[in-house]
């Protein structure tokens, strides 16, 4: 039957069996979410509106992953390459930021202008970051342009060491409370729906940045320069535009967003340190493949789909099947949901470019 | 490049910054300070106090500021330069990353920085300035150090090319002689102690140190020895090969086959005395080296040989270690004996090698690495999760795993009277396992497997269309990887008989690869040396351990930038290096 | 006899039709060209006779002496071990590689040793790979790489990297050679001494040869059948002299405009010939 299928070209004419055994799995996987949903659902153990706050949770994280997500997808449109360090230089800028926050708050001003500080607190820690960003593209990435792909690689994840490790030496290895203003403490009430005021805070400002960033890429004509590089960095070059530059002002604007996004971050978890940025930039990375690498509303996309997953998942996908504590693999699920985008989708949703020989 | 003589000197005060920076940067993570304890060279005349290793590394950078200046504008094209532009490039990026150090002093002496930088504490004021203080001195001090000493770089790379390897590395041999001090007294108090025997070492090492730190005449000793090595040597060794090939033909073979089997058996002997003769926690470190080099050699294979960079290497370490543990441990009931369960171990890694290996089959490059990475992480999230509880005792592990090996080494003549212990006793079962995959290694690189694998590393389309079948190719590479990964983490579980799944995370994926990369992807010996560089070095030398990582990503970076074919390159590699700076030299 | 034969084979990218319904028979012990502009398909007509790509319609069918077999079901490690084998436009060495190596990559279908065979390096292991490293010499001997076998493929220069692939895909030890424009950017003595090493591949090995060319000179030097190809279309095919005659490939290759003023001046020439 395989075979007539096969001729017909209803089926691929070549069928490796490690194909077959990736539809069977794949399969299975889905089999099993469908009837863990419908067991978690049966069983009834939350309400409508506590499945709510799952989304709205997973929409808050979500929104500061697409925020990281971003500096991922426009180095990748640019240079095709995953800058391994983006998460550590998410964490330079929500780490500094932390002191300046400390100070803000020793006066007083947080709680008497908490929107303006919010706004200086974004705009150092996008100062900080940009600023990582934009050294660690000079020193580490640009002489090995045009070198083979895993050299880049390789470098990257030594930087994301070094990052990580100098932030310990400079700051400590300490956990450090991060203070939040009176005014985001408290919830907002929805009818039955209780929604912490952060929580609104966090996505009125991860929407308005993206917004930006969006008007940004496509009306300006830096933007328009950006664009061009990302087709082709010869042509671009041909016509007049300045390709380094490019690419440096995209790592900038790439760290600011993350460095914006970690203070964002510290605002939901109240609290910063050195490992803060490997697990978020790993999320985000996924987050981008998700949409589709390269793709700006595709890691927007990306991910606030992912947040919502992440939160809403353990719950749906395993508490029906007995899974004790689920929570604990929430992580598991973002990187089987990661392993399964490369594996099935390598362009994500919204990709359209064939990434051949990624 | 700018060539004239003001932009080389514009070049090399940039440099004199940025090593400055560099300088301050290990300054603020708090090396120095952690360093400062450590004696390197004890005082003249025995007064005064011993330099230690803070400071032998500050000047030291100064030094190497100097010195890679003077060797850079001294470059191939110098020959038109008037002679002393390599000396004042060299200085005035000294003074430069002096100035910097000084600029530090003049900040931190006025407002304090500890409320956020928490090394910034008046000790590193004190130390920068050279203990000039926040004055005039404080500021001049480290200017004119830098100065001087960058001057002393540059006379060092313009040493002629006969002398300099010689006095390079009779310099690196006296830091590192002085930083392994209390390791290598310790060492020989030990033997001394526990044979009665080793008293001609115990007398060299006594003359080579001072109480703290490398006498003077040791220092002496030192330099002399490795001038005479690299100077004297290589006559000596010319003449032993004139004098070979004069040989009729058989004969040479024949000695040549004599000679390496003397040596290969030299070699067995002195790695089966090893851990007899140098006690416990010497065995411990080289157990533990032992395990990153069975690993490092599965890891060469699937990045070096196939050109696969798998990131969650240590899925198949945890999932040797804790079948063993399972299988092995009395808290499962099932109680089998080590070498009973390590069969199963292997098939089970093999097969893990074999399933996570399929999903990947068709990504590349950086998405390989990124779906190797969630692996490991999915699987190390597993093993700490509440639902696998049960069986692999989540967060807590699994306790009471039996050691492989109780060997009844009182019956063997030269053991003497002492007890060994299980880091002793472990070494064996792990030397096996290293020669066994070095055997492995060794096969399959020269046939036809190996050169399927690097034609796949070049280019994936071209191997195909040379009749090379991707699937099975690379699941053999992923197999025979986790094969050496179960290896390796079978033989940790009965080491340690306690395991934990936080011994198993990212950090440990990262450690192989950056030894093997260090040693050279694809070269095996390279291995080796990665890891007694970054496994070996950092456990003797337990100041480092804080700033390990950091050191291997700035290693990792600088390894990339300059020398990525690594220290121990391949064969081939190191061919076209040599024919590459050859040309300049 | 044909050695290929390919049956309305059809190839689309999207919206794309790169090869469209084309037929094609190779007799075999031939010097066959393929030749048409830039984008007509020419290589994804390769692509898909060695398996990198699988046509939507049409088969490929290919008799190395043993009865046709279907190429199309074929992934491209089978194809090759069948007796087909490639160079690339832009040479595709393993550029890290020594020559020898790559030779004997080309080798790895033919040797048989197995894994445990290896392991245990037993005698019948080192005698085949013994017998590789001799057959590997002598390839690169044959295509005049004596001397050469421990540099890098990289190193090489440009000439000996095209003949290093070639004795590569000899080492597959293929009945049938596809040749990528073999004689892309090489100067007129090169290019002379590469035809007369094509010619030797097909007399004293007796390979069928099937290229790909831009160059018009070799073409007509060296083939004794040529089809042109535009639009992934067949539009002429015959020998070197009927193809160069046939007005459809000038327009092809000239552009229509061309074609209609050379037929307008043939035109004109003929009746002022017959005024006068």
């Amino acid at each position: 039957m395989l075979e007539t299928l096969q001729r017909r070209r209803i089926l691929p004419a070549r069928l490796h069996i490690t194909d077959l055994i990736m539809g069977v799995v794949g399969l299975l996987l889905v089999l099993l979410i469908v009837y863990g949903s419908i067991r978690s659902l049966a069983i009834g153990k939350y309400s409508g509106v506590q499945w709510l706050s799952f989304v709205v949770a997973g929409l808050v994280q979500g929104s500061v992953y697409a925020l990281i997500a971003l500096g991922y997808t426009l180095v990748y449109g640019i240079l095709r390459m995953i800058n391994f360090a983006h998460g550590e230089i998410f964490m330079a800028g929500a780490f500094t930021t932390y002191f300046l926050a400390e100070s803000i708050d020793g006066r007083g001003w947080l709680d008497a202008h908490p929107f303006l500080s919010l706004i200086a607190m974004m705009l150092f820690a996008a100062l900080v970051s940009m600023l990582v960003a934009v050294m660690l593209e000079r020193i580490a990435y640009r002489p090995l342009r045009g070198a083979p792909r895993l050299i880049p690689l390789i470098t990257a994840i030594g930087a994301s060491f070094f990052l990580q490790y100098t932030f310990r030496g400079l700051y400590g290895s300490g956990v450090e409370r991060y203070p939040r203003a009176e005014a985001f403490k408290g919830d907002l009430m929805l009818g039955s729906l209780a929604i912490p005021k952060v929580d609104l805070v966090v996505i009125v400002s991860a929407v308005v940045l993206m917004l930006a960033l969006y008007f940004f890429v496509q009306r300006t004509k830096a933007g328009m320069a950006m664009r061009a590089v990302s087709e082709d960095k010869r042509v671009a070059a041909l016509m007049g535009i300045d390709v380094d530059g490019v690419i440096v002002m995209t790592f900038g604007i790439g760290g600011a967003l993350a460095g914006a996004a970690g203070v964002l971050y510290a605002l939901i978890f109240g609290q910063v340190q050195f490992f803060m940025g490997f697990i978020p930039g790993l999320k985000a990375f996924t987050a981008a493949v998700l949409g589709g690498i390269g793709n700006i509303p595709g890691a927007m996309l990306g991910g606030l789909f992912l947040g919502i997953v992440e939160s809403v998942g353990p719950f749906l996908f395993l508490e029906g099947l007995g899974v004790p504590s689920p929570n604990q693999l929430k992580d598991a699920i973002a990187f089987t949901l990661l392993v399964l985008v490369l594996i099935f989708r390598p362009t994500g949703i919204l990709g359209e470019r064939v990434t051949k020989r990624a | 490049m700018p060539r004239s003589i003001q932009g080389r000197l514009g070049a090399a005060a940039a440099s004199g910054v940025y090593g400055g920076l560099a300088l301050l940067l290990a300054a603020l993570v708090g090396m120095f300070e952690q360093f400062a304890k450590r004696p390197i060279l004890a005082p003249l005349a025995g007064r005064g106090e011993p330099v230690t290793l803070d400071l032998v590394l500050l000047l030291g950078g100064l030094l190497v500021i100097g010195y890679l200046v003077a060797r850079r504008s001294a470059g191939p094209d110098s020959i038109a330069v008037a002679k002393p532009v390599p000396e004042l490039a060299a200085g005035l990026a000294g003074a430069a990353a002096g100035l910097v150090l000084a600029l530090y002093v003049l900040t931190a002496s006025r407002i304090d920085l500890t409320g956020i930088l928490i090394n910034a504490k008046p000790f590193l004021v004190d130390f920068l300035s050279l203990g000039g203080g926040a004055g005039p001195a404080g500021l001049a001090r480290p200017v004119l150090a830098g100065l001087l000493l960058a001057l002393a770089g540059a006379g060092l790379a313009l040493l002629p090319d006969r002398w300099r390897p010689g006095v390079n590395r009779g310099l690196m041999a006296v830091v590192l002689l002085g930083t392994l001090q209390s390791v290598l007294t310790r060492q020989v108090d030990w033997v001394t102690q526990s044979r009665r025997a080793g008293g001609l070492v115990a007398a060299v090492v006594d003359w080579v140190y001072a109480n703290k730190g490398v006498a003077p005449r040791g220092v002496l000793a030192i330099l002399a020895l490795a001038l005479a090595l690299s100077v004297g040597v290589r006559p000596l060794r010319a003449g032993l090969e004139r004098r070979f090939r004069r040989l009729p033909a058989d004969q040479q073979v024949r000695s040549a086959r004599l000679l390496r089997g003397l040596r290969v058996t030299l070699l067995l002997c002195l790695l089966m005395w090893l851990p007899l003769g140098l006690g416990t926690y010497p065995s411990d470190v080289m157990d533990t080296v032992g395990i990153y080099i069975l690993m490092g050699l599965g890891l060469n294979i699937v990045v070096g040989f196939a050109g696969l960079l798998d990131l969650g290497y240590v899925a198949f370490y945890a999932i040797g270690a804790y079948t063993v543990a399972v299988l092995t441990s009395p808290a499962s009931g099932i109680g089998l004996g080590f070498w009973a369960a390590l069969p199963v171990a292997l098939l089970v890694s093999i097969g893990f090698g074999i399933v996570l290996g399929i999903p990947v089959l068709k990504t590349h490059g950086d998405y390989l690495a990124i779906i190797t990475l969630g692996f490991g992480e999915i699987i190390r999230i597993l093993a700490i999760s509440d639902a696998l509880k049960p069986w692999l005792g989540g967060a807590r592990g699994i306790q009471l795993i039996p050691a492989a090996l109780r060997i009844p080494l009182r019956r063997f003549p030269l053991v003497g009277t002492m007890d060994p212990q299980l880091q002793q006793e472990m070494y064996y079962p792990i030397l096996a396992a290293v020669g066994l995959a070095l055997y492995l290694a060794w096969r399959l690189r020269g046939s036809r497997y190996g050169r399927a694998w690097m034609a796949l590393r070049e280019d994936e389309e071209v191997a195909e269309a040379m009749g090379i079948n991707l699937v099975g190719t690379k699941l053999f590479a992923f197999a025979t990887g986790a094969t050496m990964a179960g290896l390796g983490g079978a033989l940790f579980a009965s080491k340690v008989q306690t395991i934990f799944p936080a011994s198993f995370n990212l950090l440990i994926s990262i450690n192989i690869l950056v030894l093997i990369i260090v040693g050279g992807m694809g070269s095996i010996p390279g291995v080796f040396v990665g890891a007694l560089a970054l496994v070996a070095l950092p456990e003797l030398l337990r100041e480092f351990s804080d700033f390990r990582l950091l050191l291997y990503g700035v290693v990792l970076v600088i390894m990339m930038l300059n020398r990525p074919e690594g220290l121990w390159p391949t064969a081939i590699a190191r061919r076209e290096l040599s024919s590459k700076e050859a040309p300049s030299a | 006899m044909n050695i290929l034969t390919i049956r309305g084979v059809t190839k689309r990218f999207g919206g794309l039709t790169a090869i469209d319904g084309l037929d094609l028979s190779i007799p075999a012990s031939s010097i066959y060209s393929v030749i048409g502009p830039n984008g007509a398909g020419k290589t994804t007509l390769f692509n898909c006779m060695t398996g990198f790509y699988t046509p939507e319609e049409g088969e490929i069918l290919f008799d190395p002496g043993s009865g046709p077999v279907d190429l199309v079901q074929l992934r491209p490690d089978e194809i090759t071990r069948l007796g087909i084998a490639r160079t690339y436009q832009n040479i595709r060495l393993f550029p890290e590689l020594t020559a020898i190596e790559n030779v004997m990559v080309g080798l790895h279908g033919r040797l048989k040793a197995s894994i445990v065979g290896v392991l245990l390096n037993l005698p019948s292991v080192r005698r085949e790979e013994r017998w590789a490293v001799d057959e590997a010499r002598r390839l690169l001997d044959f295509v005049g790489l004596a001397g050469k076998g421990d540099s890098l493929a990289n190193n090489l220069p440009y000439g000996d990297q095209r003949r290093l692939e070639i004795a590569r895909s000899l080492a597959t030890d293929p009945r049938l050679l596809l040749l990528d424009e073999p004689t892309a950017g090489m100067n007129p003595n090169e290019t002379e001494s590469m035809i007369g090493f094509i010619r030797r591949l097909r007399d004293e090995l007796g390979i069928t040869i099937l290229l790909i060319e831009h160059d018009m000179r070799l073409v007509m030097a060296i083939s004794e059948h040529i089809t042109v190809v535009d639009f992934g279309q067949q539009i002429a095919e015959g020998s070197p002299a009927e193809v160069q005659a046939n007005p459809r490939v000038i327009e092809a290759y000239l552009g229509r405009g061309a074609a209609e003023e050379l037929a307008e001046r043939s035109q004109a020439a003929r009746s002022a010939s017959r005024e006068g």
